[in-house]
């Protein structure tokens, strides 16, 4: 019956109705990662799949059954270790749970493995990792996306029935997109960061990846709200998120960026004209709008993202975690410690970093992309006084192929530039597959106001339907 | 030649708990990294969570020194790499710090301009040992410290110590800061500047000041160190200096060159905290009489000598206590006296800082000898007693039979048998020794075991003396 292959809200149904058991998902997901995991690749750590079934049969009476749950490898939990796929953290065992995990744990889920990622996800391709590349499943010439491969190609290869990622600029829509799966990445603030290796702490959001909207909903449901541990995090203003899913969507205004559309050409406008088409039949409206401050979202990104992750990888620093290269001296120990544990990208995102922060540099650097972080956000606050949602491809073009883009950091930071306004922005943004471009999966961007992710499901639950049809 | 220096102290904050997590912030003493978690060690993933408490103590060592309280203050990240620095950051206050503009009025009257006031957290130590290697304890990371920061106000060593001693008085009033400069919890950086006219001489910074005296002494030598370049010509380089205190000289420790760049920008961790009027009024009125109100107010109330206020007020317990005694027993010059000669005596015999005797018995014991009911030899050791039995003086009065015997009767028979038992202070006294009728009168106390009315013992002796 291939139980791997259903989303959870079905296998939830199906349990519930006790036409299947827990244990029978468990050993459909672990028959699909021995047939593909060794070509694949999503996983950094593995569950043992005894210790998934004991559990299931203890949490069978909670909410979530027992059903395992992957996780993106820079979200803290005990039982496994927690890598971000760096050198640094290769055998780093956390001693507590993300607050994430402990919501889906106490909800009755269990962890089924730690996800692949680009190192301490930066990275849109996944190919940082410093373990290994994650395969995309729609064809294994080519990436899966990043920093969340792992997640978006276990989900897409049924080795998961959901996971959760990260996205600090797109690492959780834009590998859904290439991968045709759906990935929420939620307004700053509704989901706790607690627990998530920081890379960018003002625009960190931990996600759902799932095979439906429905899941994604089902999911935000057991990990949004405000925690203590975190000072960023919100009270969240909706008690269920799938409560609006099946409403109609006639009468929405979706607008679509000229900065967003005006470049695209073939297939991928088709995409784009598509979507329009099931909007209208939806009964939604579509109008034209502007995001005039768009081409400065990427700098604005690369600089303010960079500058924090200098600060958040300083306690890399040799004293303690896995890697001291040197004990010759203070500095010896800082400098090669750090040579050795980081890859080429996170490295050259400290110097950025660095330098974008360092005095005399500060103001036109720092400064400057965060003035302009504001004139993005006002962009988008006008715009959402004339229309519900913002609709836009994920990414310009579907999964590149491995070692395409590597050499070319520039070509990569780009995949991103539909994704990172939002992020910027600390709005919430959901990826659902829009149909194919040469014959691989094409993501769907809609873009809300803050904490409309209620509003920003349904219209996602009803392009769903509409594409699917 | 004029000196300028400028202070900037860190008060560690008596919170209980630590700045931005839940570990207790009793440090001293306590076995190595017993006092953490995830989020002072710095792991992956943990994130701060602001102490409450610590900026309520903040803004009160704030209002205390007339600051002006932003309504908003933000949390900033300064960036350096230092094993004793788990974050490779201490979460500091940058470009919008709790508290700006205020003063610190010192006992001379003048008042030192603050600069700013700001929150942060503490860092590590590190354990250097004799085989080589170095350990690091992260119980003191995290502890919640402010720095405050003065004007370049100060214009001599003696005067950056009266600042830095009424400081401590202010912080301790509070009851925000132990004070303890050799345990740390009270620290101090100067920058400081000579120059032979009114423009500022270019400032070198003098670090590692681990006492009152060690502020002075680095300060005195530095200026002196500064004072003979400018005079013969040549110039003063901008550097950070230590002081070595074995050596009593300043060292460099590292020139402008090396100067580090710390890179502070936002804590994106923490929101900006916000400091509303109701919160501030609230920390306002709880404040305690300060020293500088309490000094003018006894000069006015008292009229005690400058000594004796400075003296009294240092501590606000001992001042305390000597207001409860003068509400008993109104003689405040009376209480004074006492309490300087016996009552602080005792206390730092005691090594407490709590005066163990109940200030109604001290009020008592002093009625007792203004109503010539026992001498002042007996009210010693009555005080003496109270301190360590916390005995009301009556009991211990009775108990020992330490009534001063003013009974002319019973008196008169000891003189007499003092007279006749020394022949030898009789004659002197008669023979112009004046002085040998301070020996006899210790020979009447000796007997008496100190009990005999002095006055009386003296005006009973001279008419004896001269009677014969």
């Amino acid at each position: 019956m291939h139980l791997n292959t259903k989303p959870l809200h079905e296998l939830l149904d199906l349990i519930n109705k006790r036409e299947i058991h827990p244990r029978e998902v468990i050993a459909d997901l672990y028959r699909a990662i021995a047939e593909r995991e060794n070509y694949i690749r999503a996983y950094i750590s593995l569950a043992p799949q005894e210790r998934l079934l004991e559990e299931a049969e203890r949490l069978r009476d909670k909410p979530l059954r027992g059903l395992p749950i992957a996780v993106k490898d820079n979200i803290s939990t005990r039982e496994f270790k927690t890598t971000c796929a760096s050198r640094f953290l290769e055998s780093f065992q956390p001693v507590f749970d993300a607050t994430v995990v402990h919501r889906l744990k106490a909800a009755g889920a269990t962890i089924l493995g730690k996800t692949n990622l680009d190192e301490f996800a930066m990275g849109s391709s996944g190919e940082n990792s410093a373990f290994f590349p994650t395969r995309n499943p729609h064809d294994l010439e080519r990436v899966p996306g990043g920093s969340s491969g792992g997640s978006a190609a276990a989900v897409a290869a049924h080795e998961a029935i959901c996971a959760l990622g990260s996205d600090t600029g797109g690492s959780i829509r834009q590998p859904a997109a290439f991968c045709g799966i759906v990935g929420l990445k939620p307004t700053y603030g509704l989901i706790s960061r607690y627990g998530l290796v920081a890379f960018a702490s003002s625009l960190d959001q931990i996600g759902p990846m799932t095979k439906d909207v429905r899941d994604c909903a089902l999911l935000l449901n057991y990990i949004a709200g405000r925690d203590p541990h975190d000072s960023t995090s919100v009270e969240r203003p909706c008690a269920d998120y799938t409560q609006e899913l099946g409403q109609e969507i006639k009468g929405f205004r979706v607008g679509l960026p000229k900065e967003y559309v005006a470049d695209l050409s073939g297939p991928a406008k088709a995409c784009v004209e598509s979507w329009e088409k099931h909007l209208r039949a939806l009964g939604a409206e579509i109008v034209e709008l502007s995001l005039p401050h768009t081409k400065y979202a990427i700098p604005a990104y690369y600089l303010i993202s960079s500058s924090e992750a200098s600060a958040n990888l300083a306690r890399f620093d040799g004293v303690r975690y896995t890697k001291r290269a040197s004990n010759d001296s203070v500095e010896a120990m800082f400098s090669e410690s750090r040579d050795k544990g980081f890859g080429p990208e996170v490295k050259r995102r400290i110097m950025i970093g660095t330098y974008a922060l360092s005095a005399g540099y500060y103001e036109a650097w720092y400064g400057k992309a965060q003035r302009v972080r504001a004139l993005i956000r006002e962009d988008f606050a006008s715009a959402f006084k004339r229309v519900d949602m913002i609709l836009s491809p994920t990414s310009p073009t579907p999964a590149f192929k491995l070692g395409e883009r590597v050499s070319d950091p520039l070509a990569m930071y780009l995949s991103d530039i539909f994704t990172v306004p939002a992020s910027l922005a600390g709005l919430p943004a959901i990826s659902i597959p829009g149909g194919t471009v040469d014959g691989l999966p094409f993501g769907l961007q809609l873009i809300a106001d803050q904490f409309q992710e209620a509003r920003l499901l349904r219209a996602a639950y009803a392009l769903e339907q509409e594409i699917k049809s | 030649m004029r000196t300028v220096i400028g202070l900037e102290v860190h008060a560690q904050l008596l919170t209980k708990t630590k700045l931005f997590c839940s570990c207790s912030a009793a440090y001293f003493g306590a076995p190595p990294n017993a006092h953490t978690c995830p989020v002072c060690l710095g792991m992956p993933g943990a994130l701060p969570v602001l102490n409450e408490r610590a900026v309520e103590y903040a803004l009160k060592a704030a209002l205390a020194l007339h600051c002006e309280i932003p309504a908003r203050s933000v949390f900033a990240r300064k960036n350096y790499f230092y094993p004793d620095l788990p974050k490779g950051y201490q979460i500091s206050q940058y470009e919008e710090p709790l508290a700006l503009r205020g003063y610190l009025e010192l006992p001379t009257g003048k008042r030192v301009r603050i600069r700013r006031l700001h929150l942060e957290e503490d860092a590590g130590k590190l354990l250097h040992r004799p085989e080589g290697y170095s350990l690091v304890d992260l119980n003191r990371a995290g502890v919640p410290l402010i720095e405050i920061v003065s004007e370049p106000d100060l214009s001599s060593p003696e005067e950056a110590r009266l600042y830095m001693e009424e400081l401590r008085r202010v912080l301790r009033y509070l009851g925000v800061c132990s004070g303890d400069m050799e345990e740390g919890s009270l620290r101090c950086d100067a920058n400081v500047s000579v120059s032979p006219d009114e423009r500022l001489g270019t400032k070198t910074e003098i670090k590692n000041m681990n006492s009152f005296r060690a502020i002075e002494e680095a300060l005195k030598f530095e200026v002196a160190r500064q004072r003979a370049l400018v005079e013969k010509g040549h110039p003063i380089e901008q550097a950070t200096l230590t002081w070595n205190e074995a050596l009593g000289r300043t060292e460099l420790m590292r020139s402008k060159e090396e100067a580090e760049d710390y890179r502070y920008f936002p804590e994106p961790d923490l929101v900006p905290l916000q400091i509303d009027d109701a919160w501030r009024e609230r920390v306002k009125r709880s404040l305690p009489e300060l020293p500088a109100q309490k000094r003018a107010r006894w000069m006015q109330e008292y009229k005690l000598p400058e000594y004796d206020i400075s003296v009294l007020t240092d501590e606000r317990s001992v001042a305390e206590y000597f207001e409860s005694v003068v509400g008993l027993y109104p003689h405040p010059k009376d209480v004074s006296n006492w309490m300087m000669s016996e009552i602080l005596r005792l206390l730092k015999e005691s090594q407490t800082m709590e005066i163990a005797l109940k200030p109604e018995h001290f009020a008592r014991v002093l009625e007792m000898v203004s109503s010539g009911q026992i001498n002042r030899t007996v009210a010693k050791d009555v005080i003496a007693e109270s301190f360590k039995t916390g005995k009301a003086p009556d009991e211990i009065v009775r108990a020992r039979g330490l009534s001063q015997i003013s009974d002319e009767q019973a008196l008169a028979e000891i003189v007499a048998k003092v007279l006749a038992e020394n022949p030898k202070a009789v004659a002197d006294f008669q023979s112009g020794k004046e002085a040998a009728i301070g020996f006899l009168q210790g020979q009447v106390m000796k007997a008496t075991g100190g009990k005999a009315d002095p006055k009386k013992t003296r005006e009973m002796l001279l008419q004896r003396l001269r009677a014969t």
